[in-house]
């Protein structure tokens, strides 16, 4: 076709092969230049090296239901260890018999954690729902009404002990942790010196201490005979722990906020109360959202060290598990599957957050 | 801006000044920001302040609904005297809006829940009530048509127009303008300016902080020329700009009437 000057029309040129598609990305990505090159071949080596052998272990030569001994005699992974063990590692010592109890309760749990991730369900049925919902939980796990029978929380263990500790953990630490940030730039200083001391305090020891001053040194100074359930000390001690790292990160999104934001509400009228809770929060909490989730995150899985108080959280279920000399030997199996029951967890909460600042930017656009 | 007001011929209601200042002072630390301002304005009536940065103009309207505090003097708004007394400071805040140079508007709240939010929950108004007046309000300042949009999405002009209307819905009596079209571009004034307008002839009582010469002349009662914390001289628009009095005044208007 011709081509003048004024001649609009012109024969389609496409791009040549190799810029575009995947075999451009390829080349501008991984290939760009010596040093990428060589990167690029390393990790290929690397690769080439490892996965065969980690393919072979994990799936070729696995055992998936056996038992222990013939697990030994083979060369590949275990999987085995888990179906063979699933219910104590996932109920721990919850009688055997009843433990469709917890795991309804589970179940339960996060449905209506799920439920709740959508901001237009929060109106009052799905409060209600909460309410209901906590009281059918606790009534599963306690027993003792309703035909079921008693169960101690004693004997608490495995999946619903972490989700126990983590979820009434976090949702009581960040309302406390607000609370805190905002007594620390409060301007009377009872308030002020209090918040201060309580973080300063909390952030200086790790959660191991308190932990372990939560379970023994704690109940020497009660009186005699009282005694305060082991879960609920544990509890508490997440709960104080997690609220004084809330608290800084939430400090931070405060002083982020512009000084006209507390003018223009000022002005309006509005006291201290309803300046914080339409004006500033919304604003300062929305920004801190990426460090709050990560210190949420790192708090759900510090609900394992509970096993320092000999709670049977679902690490130390996995943990025993492993002391059997059956299945002695095959940890990585093991530790494999409950990194990805935490990941599955933490990676929820991550990818909630993320959806909840993109329905949150909905006005944002940069002029 | 062609609008001239009448103010010459009309007739002040003057038997309730709406602010008084007597003999006031205020320090940022050792810094004598304002010395001895002695101020009235009277109902209905529109002073234009200005002059050079640091003349303390921002800080005396912030003074009057306390967002800064002053040290020494009096201030009385509509009646009630302006001291630490939390209440006397909030029924005061009701009466006065104020627009600000940055408009301040809540960015994570739209056009409509901006101007909703005092009136519902200062004002205890119910929220249908509330939104019909933020619409009445908008369509005042010619912008309603933006209620569902959040602030980030609007340009300057709609921005302050809308500052505008969120202090009219708290039915002010007395309204103060700190600036308020200095961080536009040009072209976007006008409309802001025209907005004002629009309000000085429904007869609200305006202080204006402002460097816009054109609408001093056209709509203000008195204009005022602070430097360095003192009013340095007070006088009907005709007056001070055909016949300024005080040097500083003069070296002032050389400067900006260019």
């Amino acid at each position: 076709m011709e081509e003048t000057a004024n001649n609009i029309q012109a024969e389609e040129l496409k791009p040549p092969i190799t810029s575009v598609g995947v075999i451009g990305w390829i080349k501008g990505n991984l290939f760009n230049g010596w040093f990428n090159s060589v990167i690029t071949i390393a990790i290929l080596y690397f690769l080439w090296k490892i996965v065969p052998s980690f393919i072979r272990w994990a799936f070729i030569d696995s055992l998936w239901i056996s038992t222990g001994a013939q697990c030994h005699e083979a060369g590949g992974a275990c999987w085995s260890i888990i179906p063979a063990n699933i219910r104590f590692i996932l109920f721990g010592f919850f009688p055997y018999e009843s433990q469709w109890r917890p795991l309804v309760a589970m179940i339960l749990l996060v449905g209506l954690l799920f439920y709740s991730q959508n901001r237009n369900h929060w109106k009052k049925p799905l409060a209600y729902a909460w309410i209901i919902g906590l009281f059918i939980m606790g009534l599963l796990m306690k027993g003792g009404l309703f035909g079921l029978a008693p169960v101690e929380s004693s004997q608490w263990g495995g999946l619903p002990l972490t989700l126990l500790l983590s979820v009434f953990g976090l949702t009581a630490a960040y309302p406390l942790g607000v609370v805190l940030a905002l007594g620390r730039q409060s301007r009377l200083p009872a308030i002020k010196t209090v918040s201060i001391v309580y973080i300063e305090l909390i952030r200086g020891v790790p959660l191991i201490t308190l932990l372990f001053m939560s379970s023994v040194v704690f109940p020497l100074f009660l009186p005699e005979g009282v005694t305060i359930n082991v879960i609920l000390r544990a509890q508490v001690a997440i709960i104080m722990f997690t609220a004084a790292y809330i608290a800084e990160v939430v400090r931070g999104g405060l002083q982020g906020m512009s000084k006209g934001q507390y003018e223009a509400a000022e002005s309006m009228g509005l006291n201290y109360y309803l300046t914080m809770r339409l004006v500033i929060l919304p604003q300062a909490l929305k920004i801190v959202i990426p460090p709050t989730v990560s210190i949420l995150i790192s708090a759900f899985k510090d609900t394992s060290l509970v096993v320092i108080i000999a709670l049977y959280d679902l690490l130390k279920t996995t943990q025993s598990v492993l002391s059997n000399p059956e299945w002695m030997g095959f940890s990585i199996e093991a530790y494999i599957f409950i990194a990805i029951l935490y990941f599955l967890g933490c990676f929820s909460m991550s990818n909630y957050s993320r959806k909840l600042e993109k329905d949150l930017s909905a006005g944002e656009h940069n002029k | 801006m062609n609008k001239e007001l009448s103010k010459k011929t009309e007739k002040l209601t003057s038997d309730n000044a709406m602010i008084e200042i007597t003999d006031m002072h205020k320090w940022f630390d050792d810094f004598h920001v304002l010395q001895g301002i002695n101020l009235t304005v009277k109902k209905k009536e529109r002073i234009v302040i200005c002059g050079p940065s640091g003349s303390g103009k921002s800080t005396l309207i912030r003074c009057i609904n306390r967002l800064e505090e002053h040290q020494k003097g009096r201030i009385i708004v509509d009646g009630i005297e302006l001291t630490n007394n939390i209440k006397n400071i909030e029924k005061i805040r009701a009466e006065v809006g104020m627009v600000f140079q940055h408009f301040n508007l809540f960015p994570h709240l739209t056009i409509i829940e901006n101007l909703t939010l005092g009136p519902i929950w200062v004002r205890k108004v119910s929220k249908s009530e509330a939104e019909e007046l933020a619409m009445f309000n908008l369509e005042k300042v010619q912008i309603a048509e933006q209620a569902k949009k959040y602030p980030g999405q609007l340009s300057g002009g709609q921005q302050q127009r809308v500052a505008i209307a969120r202090s009219l819905c708290m039915n002010p009596k007395i309204m103060l303008f700190d600036e308020p079209t200095s961080a536009l571009d040009p072209e976007m004034i006008k409309e802001v300016l025209d907005a004002m307008i629009e309000l000085a002839q429904e007869g609200m009582t305006m202080i204006v902080v402002s460097h816009e010469m054109g609408f001093a002349k056209s709509v203000a009662h008195k204009v005022l020329f602070m430097d360095f914390g003192q009013i340095v001289e007070e006088n009907t628009p005709e007056e001070f700009f055909e016949h300024p009095q005080n040097e500083r005044t003069k070296l002032f208007l050389s400067q900006i009437l260019h």
